[in-house]
């Protein structure tokens, strides 16, 4: 691991919701809440979180699809808010993201081969035979056939429309590639082929991934760290050994006893789990009405992001006590 | 004893313009009181027209076409159609994946579940409410009197699988189906909500016929499991032994491709381990072993004749050449 690729400084984003017309009451959502961040050039960073944590939306303002309320983000140390539209054109074709609902993210009335050669039309990148030529070698890497090249996607199965959702992605050569839940609605053994696919993949276009999920065990399986997300924040981030073998903020303890265990007979629970991802609470925690170690604090002050060791941030105030 | 229920041989089929598709082709399975039975299996494979078949409930395109579902000794396919109405709803329910598209959008969340009660009671309204918010109230929903007056929109997920299991329960079912009840949940969701069902499985002594991808859910949740590939059950038996011993080749592949399996076996860096190709399309028809094309161990015979399904160990079903030692 090398140097930073991006680093996101105190980002916040925000979205209004009206009550109706019956009510004029606006609701705030802090959809992303003050968060930092870095990803390392040639890292997987896994987050993960229930839903509605805003792991999309950070997704979404990497890659600039949205802007933010407030806050930063840098790529190799420029902020990709001020880019103008010369530099946004080729951020763009640095950063890539894959989508998990792949029938939607598709054009149904084209080709394959055509989505794919799309992104080099737009940016203009070589003559249209070099393009055919580099969209097969792409629809080749990801495992898909030259037959495959004129079918459209509903002649597909749903990994190999994730397939051509990855060779879209890739074709122009991006440095960090954001992965949207890329396998939650595939079957195992077909979610085994895309996390494989998506390993080589890394290694032959040299990648950093942001590998948003919100299985524990796709996370554990592709990712160098992971980043906990609960409500806007990131509450824990560390490597990925420490982060299954110890787990320092109760909120991904909670997480981690959740997942079904394949063993018969490890049938108990460890920690009974109570209440919805919701903040009820203006002040303290966040994470406090769903809490079982919560103590005097964590209703007055709301925890930091906290250094705890080498690698291990956590957001609790008893990191490391309980 | 008679078992709750019994399917034998069953088929569900849907003819249409391209040929004929067998949904559930030749199923057989028991289930006793107050057992929980996981289907596992990958999208496709027949998993939900198998459970839609015991309801009778079977899209208008598609027949069953062969076999006998015993429910507590009566075959309800013989039965006339008002008679399956009386029994689905009080005695045999079902949940589904999707609780936003199941509950109606316009109505308070209370009646539906008064409704359910009222069509199979014969209770007046005002009780019938009542009910409908004890109900709620079992289902573990805060503040019952009031949510029973929220429209589906206003509840979370989480909350809304919640109201479907109360529905479903209501008439204190002899058997639930519960058709992928937690895949659209937060696995802290999902936790909550198969504890529920196995508490409210062992309060009423009622049989949970459980359908689901997640092995990891099967693992928790159900006693015995019963493994479909396209439209067959390819293997059965106790949970523990599915896990622990694992005979057909598609088991060992659902098993070793999940993430969990790799990360415990301390091979983390390799690869995962896959099943090559997909599920065969509806229309395909595979000669011998459906799974032939797809398995590393199959042999000359495998894509002549199918297996038959045979008894290998005790309580433990397989249908595979490999583990059918005469005749190789």
């Amino acid at each position: 691991m090398s140097g930073t690729l991006v680093e996101i400084q105190g980002l916040n984003k925000q979205y209004v919701l009206s009550g109706g017309f019956f009510n004029p009451q606006k609701r705030i959502i802090h959809a992303v809440n003050d968060m930092d961040l870095q990803i390392f050039q040639g890292e997987t960073l896994g987050v993960v979180g229930e839903s509605g944590c805003g792991k999309s939306t950070l997704a979404r303002l990497i890659t600039r699809l949205e802007k933010p309320s407030s806050g930063s983000i840098n790529f190799k140390g420029e902020n990709i808010f001020s880019f103008d539209k010369e530099a946004l054109k080729f951020y763009r074709r640095s950063v890539q993201i894959i989508f998990q609902d792949s029938y939607s993210s598709l054009n149904p009335r084209k080709s394959a081969l055509s989505m794919i050669k799309e992104p080099l039309t737009i940016h203009r990148l070589g003559g249209k035979k070099e393009r055919n030529e580099k969209a097969l070698d792409v629809m080749a890497k990801v495992g898909l056939k030259k037959e495959h090249a004129d079918r459209y996607p509903h002649e597909f199965s749903g990994g190999q429309r994730q397939r051509i959702g990855i060779a879209r992605a890739l074709v122009l050569s991006p440095e960090l590639v954001i992965a949207d839940e890329p396998v939650s609605s595939l079957d195992v053994s077909i979610q085994a082929q895309i996390l494989n696919l998506l390993r080589d993949l890394k290694k032959d276009y040299k990648l950093t991934y942001l590998f948003i999920s919100h299985d524990l065990n796709v996370i554990r399986y592709i990712s160098d760290r992971v980043a906990v997300m609960y409500l806007g924040k990131i509450v824990e981030l560390a490597l990925n050994n420490d982060i299954y073998r110890r787990p320092l903020h109760p909120y991904t303890r909670m997480l981690l006893s959740a997942v079904p265990v394949c063993d018969p007979c490890k049938k108990e629970k460890i920690i009974k789990i109570r209440g919805e991802a919701r903040a009820e609470n203006e002040k303290g925690c966040l994470f406090q009405n769903r809490c079982s170690y919560k103590i005097d604090i964590c209703e007055r002050i709301e925890p930091r992001l906290e250094k705890f060791d080498e690698q291990s941030f956590c957001a609790c105030h008893r990191a490391g006590s309980i | 004893m008679t078992p709750l229920l019994e399917i034998k041989n069953l088929m569900t089929v849907f003819d249409t313009v391209q040929g004929r598709i067998k949904a559930v082709d030749g199923v057989s399975l028991t289930i006793d009181s107050g057992e929980t039975l996981g289907i596992v299996g990958e999208s496709g494979c027949g998993k939900t027209m198998l459970s839609l078949s015991i309801m009778r409930l079977v899209p208008a395109n598609g027949k069953i076409i062969q076999g006998e579902i015993l429910f507590s000794g009566q075959d309800l396919l013989k039965l006339p159609e008002e008679q399956m109405r009386v029994r689905r709803g009080s005695e045999i329910s079902m949940i589904f994946q999707e609780p936003m598209t199941s509950l109606n959008p316009v109505f308070r969340v209370g009646e539906q579940i008064a409704e359910a009660v009222r069509l199979h009671q014969n209770l007046p309204a005002k009780q019938a409410m009542e009910l409908s918010v004890e109900m709620l109230r079992e289902v573990g929903i805060a503040d019952p009197q009031k949510r029973s007056r929220d429209y589906p929109h206003n509840l979370s997920g989480g909350m809304r699988q919640r109201v479907m299991i109360a529905m479903a329960m209501s008439c204190h079912p002899k058997l639930l189906l519960a058709d992928e009840p937690t895949t659209a949940l937060d696995v802290t969701i999902q936790a909550q909500i198969l504890d529920l069902i196995s508490s409210l499985k062992r309060k009423n002594n009622m049989a949970v016929v459980l359908i689901t991808h997640d092995l990891g859910v099967i693992a928790q949740a159900a006693e015995k499991v019963a493994v479909m590939y396209a439209g067959k059950i390819v293997e059965t038996s106790a949970v523990a032994e599915i896990f622990s011993d694992p005979l057909h080749p598609y088991t060992q592949g659902l098993l070793e491709s999940m993430p969990a399996a790799c990360v415990e076996s301390g091979q983390k860096g390799d690869y995962l381990k896959t099943i090559p190709g997909s599920v065969p399309g509806l229309y395909d028809f595979i000669e011998g072993c459906r799974f032939h094309d797809r398995c590393s161990y199959a042999f000359e015979k495998c894509s002549r004749r199918e297996p038959p399904f045979l008894e290998v160990k005790s309580g433990h079903f397989v249908s595979c050449w490999k583990n059918n030692a005469q005749d190789h």
